[in-house]
């Protein structure tokens, strides 16, 4: 592979020797990615998109993917339809196989105030480390959590790995589902994510199966490395049901400006996926300054009958989110859900909701959004719900819920619909709210201080789709709303 | 334990109270009454620190400290403790969970302990006895989609595990029917002890039949005109409160 090298397109390795080390330890390690001394120069050329596949050892079907992907990009446009203020981006100045930065090396190095944000959350001092980006040690609590994983969900024949191993261990299967639910040429962002997509999660649920634990990207040792360009795909075979947990609940500063991630889901017959999200990158400082551009897309296909497809999510970090999970209902009686909180602080902007397409007979789709607002941010729900035109007895239900704190932040909605069914029934509702001072003032008469005053509203204001969050879960979003508004009031 | 003195209120620029001087000792319960306007709820209000209330004159001391001083929290940590007139809802948020954190909240403030869940249901349990209010109203969210009477039995409620010492009840009776009168009434009566000192804002002496105070104040534009025992308040009944702007003459510019 060292042999590709041209004069502009340096892969900054260090000999050819580490080369081989480090793609050796790679095949070996296999869940374990090791990958700290490679990376390629910044900018996007054909060139990189080889490299960067020959760097993953993929097959040559994978390689020629990535290049049409490639392609299709240069010809798109950057989209700029969202309600979002956002500086150009320049693609050039990216280095899309970025392995981690040599990390502080011990907690000692790490900004205190990220670890006193842990701290709060409770999460557990070897998480800390890790999530702080201390380059630790193979030898680690969660790699042994992770192998007891991996050994019973074999037992059950469920197959859930890095997308990297995934591509080189399942090729088949990658290569049957891949794309077949966010094509490349989707849009700009998924265009650019099949190009350069670094690594991502995968799972496999064959027929008749129950994945007998919540899978989650917290166990995924390398999953913190999986850095800006995501690419997770979820299969369902017929009748088996998977609950999935992406993300983790403790804020990541990452140095990236962009994460472009693109995750597929797919249920077919009888199957039932659950995909809960809990987000908090870097949103930036208060004064808007850094922070993560949170450009997803997210789409479930429920491809067979009587499937359902249910997204939970949890949004409250990044400094501009732009993301809408969606579902193609296209088996008949399938079901869609989306339960959504995206609370936006300081100049945060998020420009989110759903997509629910109804193509098959008595489809049905449900759709609660939460979105909070403070200090200066700027919080949009955007939701197309479509009906078919075969679509016969299709039912929508949505509910938009905005609640404002402070006098400078805004919540807008901008709900779509299409319906070419005429027995479809689309039903739609939306409030707006503040935190009035009458509540503020009731929490404090009975002695709750305005802080926990404020996150004890918000989240009885997210209680509904709380509710719909993995136990474990639902209490660190709780956690993560409260560290996420301090100083909102006062 | 309570000292008002010569306390003067503004609210939006205007003044309210006008030199309202009231003393309240441990044990005690005092009747609030007044035509509409004359400042009673702002004396509720100034007391448990709402917002908008600005006081200009005057001074409060509640155990000797100077009350005015504290926020809203700090005061109901020092045992202050308002019944609204019209009790806020907070949608999605459990009664229970709501009333363990502000107890809790109230005992870190003082030192003392916090409660588990199990010490805190066993509290609830008991005082749910007393105040006859069903199971049910706990598991759901603070007031919401309580009925009038439901939300002034859970003020009581609320004071009845939060165990305040001075309980200020704002127009507590407003809006009950007889039926709902009475229990409140008999939810209150339950909590009188020697160490609990009570403030009862009311316009009709009705609420008076069923909580016997020891004094009654006439309060007619922003000052205390007339103190008495109970056969004031009865007076009043009889003869309305014209006869207070008659034969009141500012019990606040005497003393």
């Amino acid at each position: 592979m060292t042999s590709e090298r041209s004069d502009n397109s340096v892969i900054a390795l260090r000999d050819n020797a580490e080369v081989a080390e480090a793609l050796g330890r790679r095949y070996e390690a296999g869940f374990v990615t090791d990958i700290e001394t490679t990376s390629l120069p910044p900018g996007l050329s054909e060139d990189i998109v080889r490299q960067l596949s020959a760097l993953k050892g993929e097959p040559e079907w994978m390689t020629e993917w990535r290049l049409k992907a490639y392609r299709h990009w240069l010809t798109m446009p950057a989209p700029d339809w969202a309600k979002l203020r956002l500086d150009p981006i320049d693609y050039q100045a990216i280095s899309y196989y970025a392995a981690p930065k040599a990390g502080p090396k011990s907690l000692d190095e790490v900004d205190p105030k990220l670890l006193e944000t842990y701290e709060k959350l409770g999460v557990p001092l070897h998480e800390r480390a890790k999530l702080a980006g201390v380059a630790v040690d193979a030898v680690f609590d969660s790699v042994s959590v992770g192998t007891t994983f991996r050994k019973e969900l074999a037992e059950a024949g469920v197959i859930f790995c890095s997308m990297s191993e995934a591509i080189r261990e399942h090729g088949d299967l990658v290569r049957q589902y891949l794309g077949s639910v966010v094509p490349a040429g989707d849009n700009y962002f998924a265009a650019l994510n099949s190009a350069v997509f670094s690594d991502g999660s995968f799972v496999f649920v064959p027929s008749g199966v129950r994945c007998p634990m919540e899978l989650s990207t917290y166990f995924r040792i390398n999953a913190i490395n999986t850095g800006q360009f995501e690419r997770t795909l979820i299969v369902c075979e017929d009748d088996a049901y998977v609950s999935y947990l992406e993300g983790c609940t403790a804020p990541m500063r990452d140095e990236n400006q962009l994460h472009a991630a693109v995750v597929e889901l797919v249920a077919l017959e009888r199957a039932q996926i659950k995909y809960s999200t809990v987000q908090n990158w870097y949103p930036g400082d208060e004064n808007g300054v850094g922070g993560i551009y949170n450009f997803v897309t997210k789409r479930g296909d429920c491809r067979g009958d009587d499937s359902k497809i249910s997204w939970t999510q949890v949004e409250t970090g990044s400094a501009i989110t732009w993301k809408y999970p969606s579902c193609v209902l296209r088996g008949d009686r399938s079901v869609g859900e989306f339960h959504s909180v995206a609370l936006t602080h300081h100049r945060q902007q998020a420009d989110t909701g759903t997509k629910m397409i109804h193509i098959g007979k008595g489809t049905k789709s449900k759709i609660v959004s939460k979105g909070i607002s403070a200090g200066r941010s700027s919080n949009s729900y955007r939701g197309l719900v479509k009906v078919e035109k075969g679509a016969d007895g299709a039912r929508n239900y949505t509910q938009c819920d905005s609640l404002l704190i402070g006098k400078r932040c805004g919540a807008h909605t901008f709900p779509y619909m299409e319906v070419k069914n005429p027995s479809a029934i689309v039903e739609h509702e939306a409030t707006t709210s503040k935190i009035s001072d009458d509540q503020m003032f009731y929490c404090r008469s009975r002695g709750i201080g305005e802080e926990d005053a404020v996150s004890m509203i918000v989240d009885g204001f997210c209680k509904q789709v709380f509710r719909e969050l993995p136990m474990e879960f639902a209490v660190e979003a709780k956690k993560l709303l409260e560290v996420s508004l301090e100083g909102a009031v006062g | 334990m309570l000292k008002i003195e010569n306390l003067h209120a503004r609210v939006e620029g205007k003044e309210i109270l006008k030199g309202l001087s009231l003393t309240v000792n441990p044990g005690e319960v005092h009747a609030i009454m007044g035509p509409n306007g004359a400042g009673k709820s702002t004396l509720g209000n100034v007391l448990a620190g709402r917002d908008g209330y600005e006081v200009t004159a005057g001074s409060v001391s509640f155990d000797g400290v100077d009350l005015l001083a504290l926020e809203p929290e700090e005061r109901a940590a020092a045992g202050v403790f308002l019944a609204f007139q019209y009790p806020v809802e907070i949608p999605g948020v459990n009664n229970t969970y709501f009333l363990r954190a502000a107890l809790n909240t109230q005992r870190k403030q003082r030192g003392e302990p916090e409660l588990d869940s199990m010490q805190f249901l066993r509290l609830v349990r008991e005082k749910l006895k007393v105040m006859r209010i069903s199971d049910e109203l706990l598991h759901r969210a603070v007031n919401e989609g309580f009925s009038g009477g439901e939300k002034k039995r859970n003020e009581i409620f609320q004071m009845a595990v939060l165990e305040p010492k001075l309980a200020i009840l704002d127009e507590t009776d407003s809006g009950l029917d007889i039926d709902a009168l009475k229990q409140v009434a008999q939810g209150v009566n339950a909590q009188r002890s020697p160490q609990r000192a009570f403030l009862m804002i009311t316009h009709y002496q009705r609420l008076l039949d069923y909580i016997e105070p020891d004094f009654v104040h006439v309060l007619a534009d922003g000052r205390i005109v007339e103190s008495g025992d109970k056969t004031l308040a009865l007076k009043l009944e009889e003869q309305g409160y014209a006869w207070v702007a008659e034969h009141g003459e500012p019990a606040g510019a005497k003393a």
